[in-house]
């Protein structure tokens, strides 16, 4: 059962051959035993989640289910979900219960779904770790010593671990595709815009977009389905019509054109993931596809790039945590500005501090123009790269990040190297095209998972999804689960 | 330096002041005053700018304070389309250009008030351009004649309000109330045209009245639906433009004109003491008459102004425009204009007129029902007639009924004469079946009780006489019954005209027609 797909786990459902109430139940116990090693999960609430259980159980009798009622999905905890205590992986918001539901909870909640229980990150999704976590690491399950990624690190783990049938995930950098790269599962990051941002909470603004996480490239769309959706209280919701995104899963990739971009298989890429990553392309010839030389010549820009604009957002975004009106307040204080200055100091952690500084520089007089100003027009000259390469081919691909998962505490004391890890995601983001990543096979060891990147052109993720599920139909990386569990 | 000589001893202050204001109209020649202002008016939207929330005043503490407001974690904001509205409206009222594309801009300081740590306002691209209003100035001094003047608007932009800190809201705490928390403000800046107090306070006022005229904003001053802020400065004439100092939050007329005439003196005496001004905020206190610093530019904030990623550049197509233009109503600059051109009314009467749309909009009705009907006379006698009546009107209305408002603290929207009673009374005055007199004795009534002019006029006997062989005879048995004051009179006690006035008026009960009595008393009297 817990190896089952979203449409395998729906038909038992739909048959009664397990009810909801069990198979939440089961999930739980999974996460009882497990969650002691991993982590993943911050906040289990096994009444709530048995009783959505058992009024999905109820929808379930009268017939009126759709594809995701009565499953389990855990959620990342950056979404603010009623009455559920929503961290944001911080000590700022350590005992902050959320009065309201964020768009996605509220999908997941209209389409029947169990909300399992909220997930582990990076501190307020800075990380690609998830070492920045107040609430402390997650263990990747294929090798507890290692990283599972970030900043979705919890959903990333829960999924690999078995300990939830989906997750939700959001990416502002490549922490939905890192995470699903170094724990050997599927995640897709969707066109900028396609997920309502309505009660997530922001870390930078321009960049956020939530996506799901799962087993494959199918459960991924049938998540996408619930997720998406214009949503009129998120400013830069897209309205645009629903779509079905299991529609082309079937399509047969003849004629397919890959661009590989050079940028992204010069140094720093580990040998390893290189070639599993050529392996996977040359399955897809077989499937079919033609491959298809690219430049993205911006690409080694785009991590300043991105260290200068996610700061600056994230350094304005994080002013309202100020210890006023919730979250963590200093106990002792002598005037206005050192509560402020002792709740900030004490209710973030070092990651957060050191990006609120660094966007705090980029924006003051003097600077701006030097930097965020100048950031700005090389972001969009990466997207005019991407723009460029798609008149060339239908997608991109290359490796999700540079390495498999490293140990845990490798890198925490040099923020450049880990901020490379997500090389090959943030031009991405920036760009705001739509991302993804698959299991394709093991690194040098054997034991940790790769991941393939693939890039769409704008709103082309049922052709992404396609292009995916026919690898993972061809393939069985993706069904390969750690061992022990 | 002696105590002495430190300016801001209040005591010295005061007879400065004084020393000023009989100072001012050669002041002129050595020094110059550069004024001016920023304006925040509050949009009379029901909703605030980023959210559903109520904007109604007065509301307990945080109870108009939702998610949004409060800034809990994850909200966004989503612009209301009515403040854009109010906003283009004004643009187009002052002839600015409305950008095609304006931004929003995150501007970032810490303030219990300010909940998401920043407040979303317009910086570099705001949606209204470079426009200009017409000023009417009068002078402070009585001998000055009255101007007119232009004035440029430099830009406004939107922007939210923040909330309220409440000092002492219970013991050694401060609350704060978030209600006002993302109210819409339209701030309007001006270039620095001014320069006296006497143009600046003509400038708010006559903007005060533009944001009511065309419905963007009740502009309630001690509700903080317009605030002013002033910024002065001073310099010799050719000189470059002096070091200014902004007076903040400036909620009456009164104020802004004591605070400029104090800052003023004060720059001045503190350059010719061989000091210099620094840039500042300062604040005044209508207590003292004083203005003190708050802060200097050395402790300004960063603002660290950036594109709101949250919100989408803001796009005005033509077709937005023209249903905005659409919707102005005759603004009052063409309104006066009218007034003075095709009623020949004063440039008096007709700003008193033009003082608020409600006193303009009920002029105008009043008017048209009194104008002669085109079939009764030849066109210039009827230009004639409709001038008088205007007139005629022009005076009831900046008279009497601006009087009786202001003694029952009523706005004119809330004039309890209408506009039917009103022109039914003033028919009556026109065509001489009352005296002025008796028409107040009409508007009394009116006013308290309600009616018609035509049954008051009956039912009270004011229907004044115009028969001259009555009134002949009145004067007469007046003439006969008090000789010894006739012939005062007639050995040269002029003053004694106006006894014979009284006397016949009382015995007429105050019916008798003015005009004629005069001048039937003068030919009798002369004997």
């Amino acid at each position: 059962m817990i190896n089952a797909s979203l449409n395998q786990l729906g038909a038992a459902l739909a048959a009664k051959k397990i009810s909801s109430v069990e198979l939440t139940q089961l999930y739980l116990n999974r996460i009882a035993t497990h969650n002691p090693v991993y982590n993943a999960y911050l906040t289990v609430d096994a009444k709530t989640s048995l009783a959505q259980a058992a009024a999905a159980d109820s929808l379930l009798s009268s017939g009126n289910a759709g594809p995701l009622t009565g499953i389990p999905i855990a959620q990342k905890d950056i979404f603010c979900a009623k009455g559920w205590r929503t961290t944001c992986g911080s000590k700022m918001l350590a005992d902050f219960i959320a009065p309201y539901d964020a768009h996605v909870i509220e999908q997941f909640n209209r389409a029947g779904a169990i909300n399992l229980g909220k997930t582990n990150m990076d501190e307020f999704a800075m990380g690609s770790s998830n070492e920045t976590s107040y609430f402390g690491a997650v263990r990747n399950p294929w090798n507890q010593k290692a990283v599972p990624g970030g900043s979705s690190g919890g959903a990333a783990s829960a999924v690999a671990a078995r300990l939830c049938a989906a997750a939700t995930g959001t990416d502002t950098g490549g922490s939905i595709r890192q995470p699903a790269a170094l724990c050997g599962i599927t995640g897709i990051k969707p066109t900028y815009g396609t997920v309502s941002r309505y009660g997530m909470i922001a870390f930078a603004s321009s960049l956020d977009q939530a996506g799901p996480m799962a087993k494959s490239a199918e459960d991924c769309a049938l998540m996408l389905n619930v997720m998406t959706g214009f949503d009129e209280r998120d400013s830069t919701s897209l309205q645009r019509e629903k779509e079905d995104y299991t529609r082309d899963l079937h399509l047969p990739l003849t004629g397919l054109r890959i661009g590989l971009p050079r940028e992204f298989f010069t140094e720093g890429l580990s040998s390893d993931v290189g070639a599993r990553v050529q392996e996977a392309i040359a399955e897809y010839r077989k499937l079919g596809a033609t491959i298809v030389g690219i430049s993205l010549p911006n690409t080694r820009l785009a991590v300043p790039v991105y260290y200068v604009l996610a700061p600056a957002e994230a350094s304005s975004n994080l002013s309202r945590f100020d210890g006023v009106r919730y979250g963590h307040r200093a106990d002792e204080y002598t005037d206005l500005a050192d509560m402020y200055e002792k709740s900030r100091a004490q209710g973030f952690g070092e990651e957060v501090k050191r990006r609120i500084m660094i966007g705090t520089y980029v924006l003051s007089h003097g600077y701006y123009d030097a930097y965020y100003l100048q950031a700005q027009k090389i972001r969009r000259l990466i997207a005019q790269d991407f723009t460029d390469a798609f008149a060339h081919c239908d997608v991109i691909m290359g490796p999700t990040s540079p390495s498999t998962a490293f140990n845990l505490g490798e890198k925490g004391d040099d923020p450049v190297q880990m901020y490379l890890s997500d090389i090959y995601t943030i031009a991405v983001n920036l760009a705001g095209l739509p991302g993804m990543s698959i299991p394709c096979g093991f690194g040098a060891s054997g034991t940790m998972p790769v991941g393939l990147q693939i890039i769409g052109n704008y709103f082309e993720e049922a052709r992404m999804l396609n292009v995916a599920h026919q690898y993972q139909l061809a393939t069985d990386w993706h069904t390969r689960a750690p061992q022990g569990l | 330096m002696s105590r002495t000589n430190i300016n801001w001893q209040p005591t010295g202050t005061l007879v400065r002041r004084k020393v000023f204001k009989d100072q001012k109209e050669n002041m002129a020649t050595s020094w110059e005053i550069v004024i001016g202002l920023e304006v925040h008016t509050q949009l009379s939207t029901n909703t605030k700018i980023f959210s559903g929330a109520s904007t109604t005043y007065g509301a307990e503490p945080n109870t108009q304070a939702d998610a949004v407001s409060i800034a809990l974690p994850g909200v966004l904001p989503v612009l209301n389309k009515g403040a854009v509205e109010r906003a283009v409206k004004f643009g187009l009222a002052v002839g600015a250009h409305i950008a095609p594309r304006s931004v929003f801009a995150r501007k970032n300081y810490f303030y219990p008030d300010l909940p998401k740590g920043y407040q979303i306002s317009q910086f570099d691209l705001p949606v209204v351009g470079m426009g200009a209003i017409t000023i009417q100035v009068e002078p402070l001094s009585g001998k000055a004649a009255p101007y007119e003047k232009v004035v440029r608007i430099t830009r406004a932009h939107l922007e939210e309000d923040a909330g309220k800190s409440v000092h002492g809201a219970s013991l050694g705490m401060t609350g704060v109330d978030l209600n006002r928390a993302g109210t819409p403000l339209l701030e309007i800046v001006s270039e620095p045209d001014m320069c006296s107090a006497a143009e600046a306070v003509a400038y708010a006022k006559t903007l005060h009245n533009l944001v009511r005229w065309i419905g963007i904003s009740d502009g309630n001053m001690q509700e903080g639906s317009f605030r002013c802020d002033v910024n002065v400065s001073v310099r010799k004439p050719g000189e470059a433009l002096g070091t200014r100092r902004e007076i903040k939050n400036l909620n009456s007329f009164k104020n802004m004109q004591q605070a400029i005439d104090y800052e003023v003196q004060w720059q001045i005496d503190t350059i010719e003491n061989g000091g210099k001004i620094h840039q500042a905020t300062i604040l005044f206190n209508p207590d003292t008459g004083e203005t003190r610093a708050m802060r200097s530019k050395e402790d300004a904030h960063d603002y660290r102004y950036f594109p709101d990623p949250d919100l989408l550049p803001l796009d005005i197509s033509a077709e937005f425009l023209d249903a905005m233009r659409a919707t102005l109503p005759e603004l009052p600059e063409a309104c006066r204009a009218r007034y003075i051109n095709e009623l020949s009314l004063s440039a008096y009467d007709a700003a008193s007129l033009t003082g608020s749309r409600e006193m303009a909009d009920y002029f105008d009705t009043v008017l048209a029902a009194l104008a002669p009907s085109p079939q009764s006379s030849p066109a210039s006698e009827r230009e004639n007639q409709s001038s008088t009546l205007a007139k005629l009107c022009a005076n009831w209305l900046i008279g009497e009924v601006s009087a009786q408002l202001n003694r029952d603290g009523l706005e004119m929207a809330q004039c309890p004469v209408s506009t039917q009673q009103m022109s039914g009374m003033l028919i009556r005055i026109a065509d001489n079946t009352i005296s002025n007199a008796g028409a107040k004795e009409v508007f009394r009534t009116l006013w308290s009780e309600g009616g018609e002019a035509d049954l008051i006029i009956e039912s009270k006997g004011l229907k004044q006489v115009s028969d001259s062989g009555a009134i002949e005879a009145l004067v007469d048995e007046i003439i006969a019954a008090n000789a010894d004051k006739v012939a005062e009179y007639r050995s040269g006690k002029d003053k004694l005209f106006g006894f014979f006035v009284g006397l016949a008026m009382k015995a007429s009960k105050g019916s008798a027609n003015p005009a004629q009595l005069n001048e039937v008393l003068l030919k009798k009297l002369a004997g």
